[in-house]
């Protein structure tokens, strides 16, 4: 005879059941794993690394696995100058990338150009791509990458897609019906 | 041979197709004409040793005639001697022989040159640009190219726009200040 057992009682988490948003729930996960899509093109992805490595550890940020395919990425970290050359392979990169996705510029030369104003520069990836955090520095310490990203996890942790989605669904309802 | 006697050797062989022969703080520079290069550099590859070709750059003399000068910078292993060779072609000419055959590092050199130049090398393998895309209009480092850029577009391709400026180039200013006071500004260049 098969011996059945009661449940575990969990006195922190009562039944093994939380209330909440999908909204929040989701929000929590996604924030907390954010898959950076490292496109380093110039000296800020070598600072990047450093963020990756032991001594800052991006992991506990929940931020380490970095892809290089973008179809595994969550947040593209544009690390570096963007030349007229590379622009349009970036915003493709940046397509390829499944939804929902975030972008970071990281340092001078992603957010505006930086000392570039020359023939050969991107003004700032913002010209192609919709950009969330921007980092400043030349380039910007590992410190202020992670305060980028921190900063990141809370916009996505006030965002309300779930809700929206079901707005507009009822919107489309209303309309179909009226 | 030590390197006087290189450069005798070499004054030698050109003999009337030197056009100028400059000595400048133990530099040495022979000016010759574009027609004898491929002769002078074979000549100074195999006769003379000069087996590395460090670079080539070329210079823009905007207003002058002719116009643009091509510079060979040659080295040899072996002796530890520095060597350049000056051309000096007009823009109507605008082209040179190549000499990627003879040193093959001159291959992507003279593309580069090409590419930002528009000075064409006759016979090289694969003329195309290398640091702008194929089929950007421009040559950026011509000297009636503006700083900030043109813009220009090719779709799927690429595209470019003109930099803002905002009254002057991006310069820093040399001194002991503080960062803020040197960090490149937008500064009009000082009128002569």
């Amino acid at each position: 005879m098969r011996e059945v057992r009661p449940a575990v009682y969990d006195s922190k988490i009562e039944g093994n059941i939380i209330f909440t948003r999908v909204d929040a729930a989701m929000n929590w996960m996604r924030k907390n794993s954010l898959w950076p899509m490292p496109m380093g093109l110039a000296c800020c992805a070598i600072e990047l690394m450093a963020t990756a490595a032991s001594r800052f550890d991006i992991s506990r940020f929940g931020a380490e696995v970095m892809r290089f395919s973008p179809r595994q990425c969550d947040v593209m970290i544009v690390a570096g100058t963007v030349t007229y050359k590379m622009a349009l392979a970036v915003k493709r990169i940046y397509e390829q990338m499944p939804e929902p996705k975030w972008v970071i510029a990281m340092g001078a030369c992603a957010s505006t150009g930086g000392m570039y104003r020359s023939y050969a520069v991107l003004q700032g990836i913002d010209q192609l791509l919709p950009v969330d955090v921007y980092v400043s520095g030349c380039p910007p310490r590992p410190e202020a990458l992670l305060e980028g990203l921190m900063k990141l996890q809370e916009k996505i942790s006030g965002e309300s897609s779930f809700r929206e989605q079901k707005r507009g669904l009822m919107d489309e309802r209303e309309t179909v019906t009226a | 041979m030590t390197g006087p006697e290189l450069f005798a050797s070499l004054s030698k062989m050109l003999g009337e197709k030197l056009q100028e022969k400059i000595e400048f703080r133990g530099e040495s520079t022979f000016v010759i004409l574009s027609a004898d290069l491929r002769e002078v550099a074979k000549f100074c590859r195999d006769d003379l040793g000069f087996d590395y070709l460090l670079d080539i750059t070329s210079v823009d003399n905007f207003g002058d005639e002719p116009r643009f000068e091509i510079v060979y910078e040659l080295y040899s292993m072996t002796i530890a001697v520095h060597l350049r060779l000056k051309l000096r072609i007009s823009e109507d000419e605008g082209e040179v022989p190549t000499v990627s055959d003879i040193w093959p590092t001159a291959n992507w050199h003279e593309r580069e040159i090409y590419d930002m130049m528009g000075i064409r090398f006759a016979g090289h393998p694969d003329l195309r640009r290398i640091l702008m895309w194929d089929g950007y209009p421009y040559f950026p480092l011509r000297k009636e190219f503006p700083l900030e850029g043109l813009p220009s577009n090719m779709p799927d391709v690429a595209f470019s726009e003109s930099a803002p400026l905002e009254g002057g180039p991006f310069v820093t200013l040399p001194s002991s200040a503080t960062t803020k006071d040197r960090e490149p500004r937008a500064r009009r260049p000082i009128e002569q």
